[in-house]
């Protein structure tokens, strides 16, 4: 269940890769990537303000109530575990000199299109890591076009977390691409918390959601590296104000780099290739 | 809340806890946690466990940042960070952005 909006994961996630179906089930135990049992372990070593009452001695000598309420003192992160996992990942993606992607926006935002567009023209190798809730439609779409991708269902899970993002990245040919890209889910709310071991978050903002969208959704737009303002082509029969739009995502986010672009046109998407590829040389150069 | 409930179950058994009958958490005010939605979850999440029934205290985190240009602490008024001294809108916060799970109390 997620720690933000209560959505269930009851029917676990699923890896579609092009030859079979891998269950991604976070009840079990399947070997040593997802050994959940070892880090609740550690969880337990961490936390030195742990109580360590013993009043139940006192119940078994019969002079006190045999329940007395005490209070536990644990302060501890609730996403600590997925934080843990995402910086494994983090450092996992360094070492095979990857510059990565976590891709953030409304369903129907152009995402698909947009990273279509990119993964063809960027010109760097690309791989593709999808999520959604069913279907690996996004993927297929990335593999016609020759894109090495793999799909992650969620069920009814509303965003990807760290640990099923390293299995479906597994999946890819990582020594052989420099950019990987990972689709999160479309959703605003709840994909803004996990991370999942990202080089940069790109959160997008099309022309048909309104110039708000970064004031109604502020916590995702505050954790962006890079917002992109997306069908551009279509803003003025829809009426974006371009200028609103842009003050209200510096005004939320006074550090992002913002590139208004169209996938369809190929209007400013030059420079956002222009970007990546500078970021890539920087992580190339720590090899 | 499924990880809340699992740190809390997990701690409360190495404590040998029979009940768990309050759980506190520390929400900061810009951690994108909807309380309404914390809590029907947390009732659906506890049944058939030792913390059905159990209350859930939310305390709130205010946001609070610290200036970059001239260093002035200062809690925003709404989502837009702007420094009260040097009008300098800032993107770092100092709190207000956790998920924490504070105490048990138990028996």
């Amino acid at each position: 269940m997620c720690g933000t909006c209560g959505c269930v994961n009851e029917n676990g996630v699923t890896i579609l890769t092009p030859d079979h179906t891998h269950r991604h089930d976070p009840q079990q135990d399947h070997g040593h990537r997802h050994d959940h049992k070892h880090r609740h372990d550690h969880g337990h070593h961490q936390h030195p303000k742990h109580s360590h009452s013993h009043r139940h001695h006192h119940g078994q000598n019969g002079n006190h109530s045999p329940n007395p309420s005490r209070t536990l003192d644990l302060t501890q992160s609730v996403l600590a575990k997925n934080d843990r996992l995402a910086e494994r990942n983090r450092g996992y993606f360094l070492a095979k000199n990857l510059l990565v992607l976590n891709v953030i926006s409304s369903p129907g935002s152009g995402k698909t299109t947009l990273l279509q567009a990119t993964a063809q023209n960027v010109g760097l190798p690309c791989g593709v890591v999808v999520g959604d809730l069913e279907t690996d439609n996004d993927a297929q779409r990335f593999r016609a076009g020759g894109i090495p991708s793999i799909q992650i269902t969620t069920g009814t899970l509303c965003h990807l977390e760290a640990d099923m993002v390293l299995t479906a990245a597994q999946h890819l040919d990582l020594e052989a691409i420099q950019l990987l890209i990972i689709e999160n889910v479309g959703n605003l709310v709840c994909p803004a918390a996990y991370d999942l071991g990202e080089t940069l978050r790109v959160v997008l903002l099309s022309t048909t959601e309104g110039e708000d969208k970064p004031l109604k959704y502020p916590t995702l737009f505050k954790s962006a590296d890079v917002v992109l303002l997306t069908k551009l082509d279509i803003g003025e029969a829809v009426g974006f104000d371009q200028a609103t739009a842009l003050a209200n995502v510096q005004a939320i986010n006074p550090t992002a780099t913002i590139f208004p672009v169209s996938a369809k046109t190929g209007v400013g998407m030059g420079e956002w290739y222009a970007y990546l590829q500078s970021q890539r040389v920087g992580i190339g150069d720590l090899a | 809340m499924a990880e809340t409930l699992a740190i809390a179950l997990r701690n409360a058994e190495a404590q040998n806890v029979r009940q768990i009958h309050r759980l506190t958490m520390a929400i900061g005010a810009a951690s994108g946690v909807v309380p309404d939605a914390l809590q029907f979850a947390f009732d659906v999440a506890t049944q058939g466990t030792i913390a059905e029934n159990a209350e859930l205290a939310i305390e709130t985190i205010p946001v609070t940042c610290q200036c970059p240009q001239c260093q002035t602490q200062f809690s925003p008024p709404d989502w837009i960070y702007e420094c009260p001294t040097c009008q300098t809108l800032v993107s770092q916060t100092l709190t207000g952005r956790e998920i924490q799970l504070k105490s048990l109390e138990v028996s």
